[in-house]
């Protein structure tokens, strides 16, 4: 339905809606902690209590809050490439594959080109190309699918996430398996001067923090300052518009992909090289999919996802705590799902009213 | 059903859209009601509608005093409304958006609302399948089918929001005599119209706004000037028809063949003068969409070649076309034209063609506010499309056109806009002419046609006539043509 607003609007009345909008959006964090009280309740915990112990477990020592930040890059990383296709809107639902494939990549690179003479530093750039283009790879499948082939990319990509996945088993279980037996646990761990190395007495890289802070920055003013950004934006609210403007909507939803998988294959090879050491079975660690969560919570804005992805990241490190209380440390993922449903339903329900008036 | 509005006042921000209207329309009327773009016949709808809640004011139904919370309650209460733009769904099925507005149980009964849909479909002489996809009907056909949906969901009110832009003649009589036949039967007809002509044949009382204002109630007979006065304030003329067609072939168009899943148009020649101006005459979906897309490079023709300055560009995308000058602008004007959610200062910025990677606030802000100076667009730089009224948005498309092109192409140039506005954008695609460009266009308003046309194609049944010249033909002979005469 078409719904005709007066056309004179002052920017003192935008600025009165962007606030209004904000209250909405708070309003709707807060029952979201209501209603996860209440469950919490429900089990017999007691709500204040858990809350307390996710925050001190995710910052009361240095340790902690690092393990915040490192949490936080693959985090940030991946909801910046996915806001580069939900800005075209597209769901890439395969976020987490391309994840997986960056990681094989990376792995792929260092068990390659180990026991040769090359400069362990170089070896690490090349793992991280070779991630990028893993991403790249298995980002491009479902936009290819979709432009070619009339595949809709939320089933290419829900279809490639088990194929990522199986590849990474196979590899695990077969040609890259450990020396001796196979394990589920993973392949062999990268030789420690392919490991990014911690700040002292931290879980943090600095390289991969410094790698995040960029994405993130480079992301919004790629999608808020450049024609670039514009012409997306364009493409995800009405394509064929786009197109009789001039923009070519496939070369665009095709590079939409591809900046998501390139984000997705450096999140692999960071994951690679800071957190896991080796190819495991779950290589993405869900960070494809918690990326969707905080890009939905967040309405795909550049800025605020950077912010939320900090608590996202600080619900994760907290949530470990909570098996000391008798809880199960699925509950950050309750609490993050709550989140987005509610924001999501508050959003729609202000829609209506805004209707109404 | 009688309805009568008492002192309805409604603000938008600093607009007064509707100025304490009072108005009260016995049933079995046929209440025209007339008024330029942004007068606020729209907004009044829309709140005898449910669509909106008036400010102040109160709603009385059948001296009823009534509250109409929304357009579902609207037709509840037996007030059902036609909108400029059907509100469909286009991928189902006719009969599914027949099933969707009831209540009916799990297990819709199909076979007796398709035989009510034929039985209402004959009784007005419209040619409703059932079965067929609504995305595959044309805006004529649409509006048929969401009048007999209105009817079989018993409307006693029946709002029509500007019903005869899109559609062709044969279907605007067919639409007439219909909306004749349920004044007869009882019905309450509200006609919302900005065509004199249009109001004078078939009201029996109208009620003229200007700028959110009821300025005069008006009685047979009619007197086009007094209207003219009532709606502008003042009177207006008709621009003189000028031609700036030259000798100059622009595009060549060789045994051209198009064809889609029910059409076929076969060895279309033709050659278009730089400056010429050709209208497309004909009943909506007889082709003339396919011809403009043809032109415009978004349809690939089966068979022929199209010459550009005369080199071949068949078989090229449409983005090489506009490379070379084409512009194309649809008729749907927020589906395919404009984006939804971005402002005039976003659609400025790309539509011009751009090297640098940041952009030009600044720049793109000034550029924008000439525009909308230029083109006379009511609302701001940072104003949504959307929000924009139907006669703005057709501004803002045309003053989206980039400069120094060869051959523009229309969709209903004018449709849902009020003469004065139509001679002003008339006046601005002279200008273009003046500068070489081609323009082809469709209407399905003859008169429009026959005024500005240099040539005139009509398109009947797979066929399309060679061009006639625009000055030795008339409204009768097209109106022949149209309907299949004369070929």
């Amino acid at each position: 339905m078409s719904i005709q607003t007066p056309a004179v609007k002052t920017s003192a009345n935008g600025r009165k809606k962007g606030l209004l909008d904000f209250g909405i959006r708070l309003s709707a964090v807060i029952l979201a902690f209501v209603f996860t009280s209440l469950i919490l309740l429900l089990v017999k915990a007691d709500p204040l209590e858990a809350y307390k112990t996710l925050v001190t477990g995710a910052f009361s020592t240095t340790s902690k809050i690092t393990s915040v930040a490192a949490s936080w890059v693959p985090l940030v990383i991946a909801t910046s490439g996915l806001l580069f296709t939900f800005t075209a809107g597209l769901w890439n639902i395969g976020m987490e594959g391309q994840i997986v494939l960056g990681s094989v990549f990376a792995v792929g690179a260092f068990r390659l080109l180990d026991n040769t003479a090359m400069d362990p530093t170089l070896v690490i750039i090349i793992a991280f190309i070779a991630g990028a283009l893993g991403g790249i790879l298995w980002a491009l499948l479902p936009g290819l699918m979709k432009v070619y082939g009339g595949v809709n990319e939320i089933f290419g990509g829900l279809g490639l996430n088990f194929v990522a996945k199986t590849i990474a088993i196979w590899l695990i279980f077969g040609p890259w398996k450990r020396p001796g037996v196979a394990s589920s646990s993973g392949t062999e761990w990268i030789d420690i001067k392919y490991r990014l190395v911690n700040m002292p007495g931290t879980n943090l890289s600095l390289v991969i923090l410094i790698i995040a802070v960029i994405v993130a920055i480079l992301t919004a003013i790629l999608l808020k300052g450049t024609h670039f950004g514009l012409k997306l934006k364009a493409i995800g609210k009405n394509y064929k518009a786009a197109y009789l403007l001039g923009i070519p909507t496939t070369r665009y939803f095709l590079m939409a992909f591809g900046m998501c998988g390139l984000f997705a294959g450096i999140t692999g090879a960071i994951l690679v090289t800071s957190k896991q050491y080796s190819l495991i079975p779950d290589a993405g660690f869900g960070y494809g999919f918690l990326g969707l969560l905080v890009a939905m919570l967040v309405n795909y804005h550049p800025i605020w996802s950077s912010i939320v992805a900090i608590f996202f990241a600080a619900l994760t490190i907290g949530n470990t705590q909570l098996q000391y209380m008798g809880l199960s440390t699925y509950f950050a993922g309750v609490l993050q799902g709550i989140l987005v449903l509610f924001v999501v339903l508050v959003d729609g329900l202000r829609k209506r009213l805004v209707r109404r008036m | 059903m009688k309805i009568t509005l008492q002192h309805i006042d409604k603000s938008f921000g600093k607009v007064h859209a509707n100025d304490d209207i009072n108005l009260t329309i016995p049933s079995g009327t046929i209440q025209g009601i007339l008024g330029e773009n942004g007068a606020g016949k729209s907004t009044l709808m829309k709140i005898l509608t449910g669509y909106y809640q008036a400010d102040s004011g109160e709603i009385l139904l059948d001296d009823m005093k009534v509250k109409i919370t929304s357009p579902e309650d609207a037709v509840v209460r037996g007030i059902g409304m036609l909108h400029q733009d059907p509100l469909d769904f286009p991928p189902m099925k006719v009969i599914d958006n027949f099933l969707l507005g009831t209540k009916g149980g799990l297990f819709p009964n199909r076979k007796q609302v398709e035989n009510e849909i034929l039985r209402l479909s004959n009784e007005f002489d419209f040619q409703i399948n059932p079965d067929a996809f609504v995305e595959t009907m044309t805006v004529g056909e649409r509006q048929q089918l969401e009048i007999l949906r209105l009817l079989w969901l018993g409307v006693k009110v029946l709002i029509l929001d500007e019903p005869t832009t899109g559609i062709s003649a044969n279907q605007k009589d067919k639409l007439f005599a219909t909306l004749v036949k349920l004044a007869s039967q009882g019905l309450t007809v509200i006609f919302v119209s900005h065509k004199l002509e249009e109001v004078e044949q078939l009201c029996n009382r109208v009620a003229v706004f200007r700028q959110g204002k009821l300025v005069g109630e008006v009685d047979p007979p009619y007197r086009t000037d007094q209207f003219v006065y009532l709606m502008f304030g003042k009177n207006v003329e008709v621009g003189e028809k000028a031609s700036f067609c030259t000798d100059d072939t622009y595009i060549k168009l060789k045994n051209i063949g198009l064809e889609d899943y029910r059409l076929r148009l076969k060895d279309i020649n033709l050659e278009i003068k730089s400056g010429e101006i050709i209208g497309l005459a004909g009943m909506e979906g007889s082709g003339q969409r396919l011809f403009l897309r043809m032109l415009a490079g978004l349809m690939r023709p089966v068979s022929g070649n199209i010459y550009i300055d005369g080199v071949d560009f068949t078989g090229k995308n449409y983005h090489v076309f506009q490379n070379s000058g084409v512009a194309y602008l649809p008729a749907s004007r927020l589906e395919e034209g404009l984006i939804p959610g971005m402002t005039l200062t976003e659609h400025f910025i790309l539509s011009e063609k751009h090297r640098e990677l940041f952009v030009d606030q600044r720049s793109a802000m000034d550029l924008t506010e000439e525009r909308i100076k230029t083109f006379n667009i009511k609302g701001t730089p940072v104003s949504q499309v959307e929000q924009l009224s139907g006669g703005n948005q057709q501004r803002a498309l045309l003053a989206l056109l980039r400069k120094r092109l060869r051959l523009i192409l229309m969709e209903h140039p004018t449709r849902g806009l009020d003469i004065e506005s139509a001679i002003w954008i008339w006046s601005k695609m002279k200008e273009r002419c003046k500068d070489c460009a081609s323009i082809v266009f469709t209407s399905s308003d003859l008169d429009e046609i026959l005024q500005y046309s240099d040539r005139i194609l009509v398109f009947f049944g797979g066929l399309v006539s060679p061009p006639i010249n625009a000055k030795s033909t008339t409204v009768d002979e097209l109106g022949q043509l149209i309907g299949g005469k004369g070929w």
